[in-house]
């Protein structure tokens, strides 16, 4: 008689790991980040360095404090890609503590404190940036205009960056008069309240082919990266369809309706988070809704509220805020999106 | 007979590697007769068969050894001549790894044949409860692995529209119904004649997977050979699981079972190719069922192959007659590499529902990774063949809300393991699952002796009352009365806490693993 070890069914593996999806997202961000640099310097480099430290060194230490292995959770990639989210959020030049701050705020508070991974009801880079919009406005809204397109007369490199990084000054002579600039959203909701039309606002050197200039290159970079993980099954499609599908119909419809007072849907999708929040923010599982319909409600409800805020709140891109809102919503989504079960009536 | 007949989708469900090409480079062979041969007398659900042998008592091949008891129940018959040596408990192939009654017989190596059923060769002009009674007489079961007895679900009221005939065989490494097909089509195609008559119907489809060419030949052959308009060969693709009776229904007609239901509400009557084979062969020759093809297979077998095995044949036998176990041989599965259950040990006999041993090692069934968190990336829902939300369901299960369990349709859990493969956090959502089931059995079962055992009690205090209130209206005995019924709150509370206290015992993690059905 041979006797055997016992193995419970399905005894074959699964090929997917935690890991590896969160590996994919990351490479998926490579070419949005080249393109990035490309226009607006070694910033983000720089705030990603400071973001994933911190994120990495909180989650050890409260996972410590909370007597978790800590290993397993670190190896899971998954702090690193909430900070490099939130980096992709924040302006170019951002002081080393407002990026600390930010990460180490996304991981105790949005993720560890609710129970670690997989029990956040937020999304943690999302939590993170709105604490920063909120604590430290000034640091938020400097933005520098895409670089090489003449639309500042100096530009920050390296040691700039770091010099401003490190102290939250620019090195002399550089100011942010001479380098800095809002965002085309910040600008276009300045210049509506000016009584501007749009298309007066689109003629200045501010506006490219179909988006912002210089932000629509880097949000393509960020769709195709989003496209990619669709091919390689990491995400689905139903969250970025819905969120940009959420954006453009109410942007088409008031576009129509009055295009003197509101942008072209081409505007609203290629500029600011849209595409990083479509393929990268919203499609987070944990804090998304889980079936297929449950997702397009989801994804829908974030882009019609980054509409809304854009268009009539008080920030210029409600991206952040849409997906928070849309998170708490999404306990009453999963229950109503129950699907019919196998042999139960139609 | 067409490839292009309309097909349907399940929802989820995964194609698979098959691994199934290892098992089926060499022939179909017969093994010879053992020394001995164990027969359990329980190899179902249903009621166990009753042994009508004793010790010392000789036997022919084909011999009925047990006859069945209940309905649902079926007859165990001698796999060769021989003498009984023993009527008791022996080890047997069984989730729960417990031992049962079997009839075990020392053969005496001339295999002299039992002639008590003659051939019904002219079964055209028998009714049906004659050609049930026949298959039933013969102990035939569904070979696809359940082992249903085929009488009983041969038994379906009218309003019958189609017979299916199974050989989706979705599961990895299992190739026996393949190579059945490729070795004796005739027999198959055979038995959904007999069974369309005994239905009383005309129109059987033999639903195979497009991923094997030789059985589908082989069939489409034989088919066109007879010439017989009522059976109708189609192939589909190879999607794990297309060969649970619901999603075979699904895709080949687009219509649901009702959850509550079974395939004949819809007018469907499903069974397995090899099941086929073995109705002709009791009613056409008069054979009952005594052996069957198993596909023995894995890294763990010297030479993995088909073999046609006589049932009671220890499983230790089978592993000879293919050269033997390599030094890899981990695990012993019954079963495929999604749904099979483990055994512990080859010192039990091959039974009616072993359609494959599959001997891995720890290259083919590597160890589960640790279990993550859930990440909520559905992936579970999507691959779930019954739609239902696996995540939703680990959630509850951790939680013990099994009222919440109940309600997210945990019955309609097939067990197939899509959820689990394609889990990234390495949930074993399936194990969760089982222990679901088994834990709100068992608390079912608690409830009811619960129940029971109040409702005694409350006849019991109701009587007593009335004696009480008689002897107070007589004696005017106010305060014993009262005494009394406090003393039986608190027996009534020790119950409780006992009940409790078991159900709270059989929440370690090991009987969750040992109780699978
Ligand atoms: S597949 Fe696993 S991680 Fe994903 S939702 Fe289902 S249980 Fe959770
Ligand atoms: S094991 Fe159950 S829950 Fe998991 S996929 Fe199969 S039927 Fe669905």
């Amino acid at each position: 008689m041979r006797t055997f070890e016992r193995t419970m069914a399905p005894h074959l593996r699964p090929a997917a790991s935690i890991p590896r999806l969160m590996g994919e997202v990351l490479i998926a961000l490579l070419p949005a980040t080249v393109a990035y640099v490309w226009y607006f310097g070694p910033g983000l480099l720089l705030n990603m360095a400071v973001a994933t430290a911190v994120a990495v060194a909180a989650e050890a230490a409260v996972l410590a404090v909370r007597n978790r292995e800590v290993m397993p959770r670190l190896q899971d990639l998954t702090a690193v890609l909430s900070a490099v989210l939130l980096a992709f959020a924040l302006p170019p030049l951002t002081p080393w503590w407002v990026t600390a701050t930010g990460a180490a705020f996304a991981i105790v508070f949005a993720k560890q404190l609710y129970g670690g991974l997989g029990y956040n009801p937020f999304n943690p880079a999302m939590a993170g940036y709105v604490v920063l919009l909120i604590s430290f406005p000034a640091e938020m809204t400097h933005w520098l205009p895409p670089s090489g397109l003449g639309l500042a007369p100096e530009r920050a490199d390296l040691f700039a960056s770091l010099t401003y990084l490190f102290t939250s000054h620019l090195p002399n002579p550089l100011g942010w008069d001479s380098i800095g600039g809002a965002t085309p959203l910040d600008e276009v909701k300045t210049q509506l309240a000016l009584a501007r039309t749009v298309d007066e606002i689109r003629s200045t050197a501010l506006y490219g082919d179909f988006g912002a200039r210089g932000w629509e290159w880097v949000n393509n970079y960020v769709a195709l990266g989003g496209i990619w993980l669709i091919y390689r099954r990491v995400i689905q499609w139903h969250i970025p369809v819905a969120v940009l599908l959420g954006l453009i119909v109410p942007a088409t419809v008031f576009y129509l309706v009055e295009p003197g007072n509101y942008p072209p849907p081409a505007f609203h999708v290629f500029s600011g988070a849209v595409m990083l929040g479509a393929f990268f923010i919203a499609t987070d599982p944990v804090s998304a809704a889980t079936t297929g319909r449950g997702r397009l409600i989801y994804g829908a409800g974030i882009g019609v509220l980054t509409y809304v805020i854009r268009t009539w709140g008080g920030y210029p891109d409600g991206l952040a805020f849409a997906v928070l809102l849309m998170n708490m919503a999404v306990p009453a989504i999963d229950r109503y999106t129950v699907p019919r079960v196998y042999g139960h009536g139609r | 007979m067409s490839g292009d007949k309309r097909l349907w989708q399940f929802h989820g469900g995964m194609p698979l590697p098959g691994h199934k090409r290892v098992s089926t480079s060499i022939p179909l062979e017969a093994t010879g007769i053992p020394e001995m041969l164990i027969h359990p007398l329980s190899q179902h659900v249903g009621s166990p068969a009753e042994a009508i042998v004793a010790p010392g008592e000789r036997v022919l091949r084909g011999q009925p050894v047990a006859r069945a008891t209940g309905y649902v129940g079926s007859p165990v018959h001698a796999g060769s001549s021989g003498t009984v040596v023993e009527v008791g408990s022996r080890p047997v192939p069984h989730p729960s790894g417990l031992s049962a009654d079997c009839v075990v017989i020392r053969t005496d190596g001339e295999d002299a044949p039992f002639t008590g059923y003659d051939a019904l060769t002219n079964y055209e002009t028998l009714n049906a409860p004659a050609l049930r009674a026949r298959v039933r007489e013969c102990g035939i079961v569904g070979l696809g692995g359940a082992a249903f007895p085929t009488s009983v679900k041969l038994n379906v009221g009218v309003g019958l529209k189609s017979l299916i005939l199974n050989a989706a065989e979705c599961e990895p490494y299992i190739s026996c119904d393949d190579m059945l097909l490729r070795h004796r089509a005739a027999d198959v195609v055979a038995g959904a004649q007999v069974m369309l008559h005994a239905l009383e119907i005309r129109h059987c489809c033999i639903a195979i997977e497009e991923d094997k060419p030789e059985a589908l030949e082989a069939l489409t052959a034989r088919v066109a050979e007879i010439g017989d308009t009522r059976i109708e060969v189609v192939t589909m693709p190879a999607i794990y699981p297309a060969g649970g009776e619901r999603q075979l229904i699904q895709v080949l007609t687009g219509h649901e079972v009702p959850a509550d239901g079974i395939p004949a509400d819809i007018g469907y009557l499903c069974q397995n190719v090899g099941t086929a084979a073995a109705v002709a062969s009791a009613v056409l020759r008069g054979e009952p069922l005594i052996s069957r093809v198993v596909t023995v297979t894995g890294s763990g077998v010297r030479q993995p192959r088909n073999l046609d095995v006589r049932l009671g044949t220890p499983i230790a036998k089978v592993i000879d007659a293919c050269g033997g176990y390599t030094e890899s041989a981990r695990h012993l599965i019954m079963g495929g590499a999604m749904m099979g259950f483990p055994l512990n040990h080859d010192d039990m006999p091959l039974i009616k529902a072993t359609n494959c041993l599959f001997v891995a090692s720890a290259e083919d069934v590597r160890p589960r990774p640790p279990e993550q968190p859930c990440i909520r990336c559905g992936e579970c829902a999507r691959a779930c063949p019954a739609s239902l939300l696996p995540q939703q369901l680990q959630w509850s299960t951790r939680a013990e809300d099994f009222d919440e369990v109940e309600a997210l349709n945990l019955y309609d859990c097939i067990e197939c393991g899509c959820c689990d493969l394609v889990c990234p956090s390495h949930i074993p959502l399936t194990q969760y699952f089982r222990y679901a089931k088994t834990e709100i059995w068992n608390r079912r079962q608690e409830r009811a002796r619960s129940d029971h055992a109040r409702n005694r009690f409350e006849a019991r205090k109701t009587r007593i009352d009335l004696e009480e209130a008689e002897r107070k209206r007589r004696l005017e005995a106010k305060t014993r009365a009262l005494g009394k019924a406090s003393q039986d709150e608190d027996t009534r509370k020790a119950m409780i806490d006992e009940v409790m206290k078991r159900v709270r015992e059989r929440k370690t993690p090991d009987s969750a693993e040992d109780t699978r059905e």
